[in-house]
């Protein structure tokens, strides 16, 4: 593989990650075939950056971190494709954001996305995309009860071909 | 996780990771993965080609890949120093949990990022 998953990291944080293993419950291979050509789809980002729109969405709760370094906010906005000159709020205790507020297509690639769409390798851009905040583990359980299942009616109400989730 | 819930429900996902080994243990069910600092799944700013080149990738996977678990990794060098690079995307405070682990308060596990 070329890619070091560690490169970036401290490495006193790299037995943290190099033993990963999935949940009991979540071993199994699951698979959706991908039905269209990329030329007919419709496609929704999901990024992890903790985006919200500035001042007309609540951020998400970093102070609550603050108080319990274990939590992480499970919410999510949803985010329209159409964002225009609006501005997002990056709400990310782990990394720097300043790239990101810079530039949002480093996480959230919606005017490479236009380009795409405009030369025809993809049908559409989703109406809207997605973003939570990616710490989490004490959260997991209204991630998987509350924030997937809400996300997935999202994506389906706006018949999603396929989505490209980036974690920060 | 949130991949393999979406993929679960029927829509097809590709995760865009700096952490491509983190996200075959966790079973992704297709992976991109980036050798670039965190915080730039999709590479620098400003730099149009190669988010580009990122994100065609990864649609490219999405549609094209057969086999549960792909993994593509991208041959691009990011085009810093790692040393500048690997200062430039940590907050300028430890995040609670650093902060708390450096403190040696806790035996606790680090979260995984997902």
């Amino acid at each position: 593989m070329l890619v070091d998953s560690y490169r970036f990291l401290p490495r006193s944080f790299v037995p943290l990650y190099e033993h990963a293993s999935p949940l009991e419950e979540e071993k199994d291979p699951v698979w959706a075939s991908f039905g269209p050509r990329l030329a007919d789809a419709s496609i929704a980002l999901v990024s992890s950056a903790g985006m919200s729109l500035e001042g007309e969405q609540q951020p998400f709760d970093l102070d609550g971190e603050r108080r319990n370094p274990m939590w992480g906010d499970p919410t999510h906005r949803v985010l329209p494709h159409a964002l225009g000159d609006r501005r997002l709020v990056v709400s990310h205790l782990h990394v720097n954001p300043s790239d990101i507020l810079a530039d949002r297509n480093v996480a959230l690639p919606v005017d490479v996305l236009d380009e795409l769409v405009a030369d025809r390798r993809v049908a559409s851009a989703a109406p809207s995309h997605v973003s939570v905040m990616g710490y989490q583990e004490a959260g997991l359980e209204v991630w998987r009860t509350q924030t997937a299942p809400a996300i997935v009616e999202l994506l389906r109400s706006q018949e999603t071909n396929g989505v490209v989730l980036a974690p920060v | 996780m949130l991949a393999r819930w979406i993929e679960a429900a029927g829509i097809p996902t590709v995760v865009v990771t700096m952490m491509p080994a983190t996200a075959a243990q966790l079973l992704a069910p297709r992976i991109v993965g980036v050798e670039f600092p965190f915080g730039h799944p999709f590479g620098m700013p400003h730099d149009r080609r190669m988010q580009r080149l990122v994100l065609e990738t990864a649609l490219t996977v999405l549609a094209g890949a057969q086999d549960f678990g792909t993994r593509i990794d991208l041959d691009l060098e990011w085009p810093q120093p790692r040393g500048e690079a690997y200062k430039a995307w940590q907050p300028a405070e430890p995040s609670p949990i650093v902060a708390q682990l450096l403190a040696g308060r806790t035996g606790r596990t680090e979260p995984v990022e997902t």
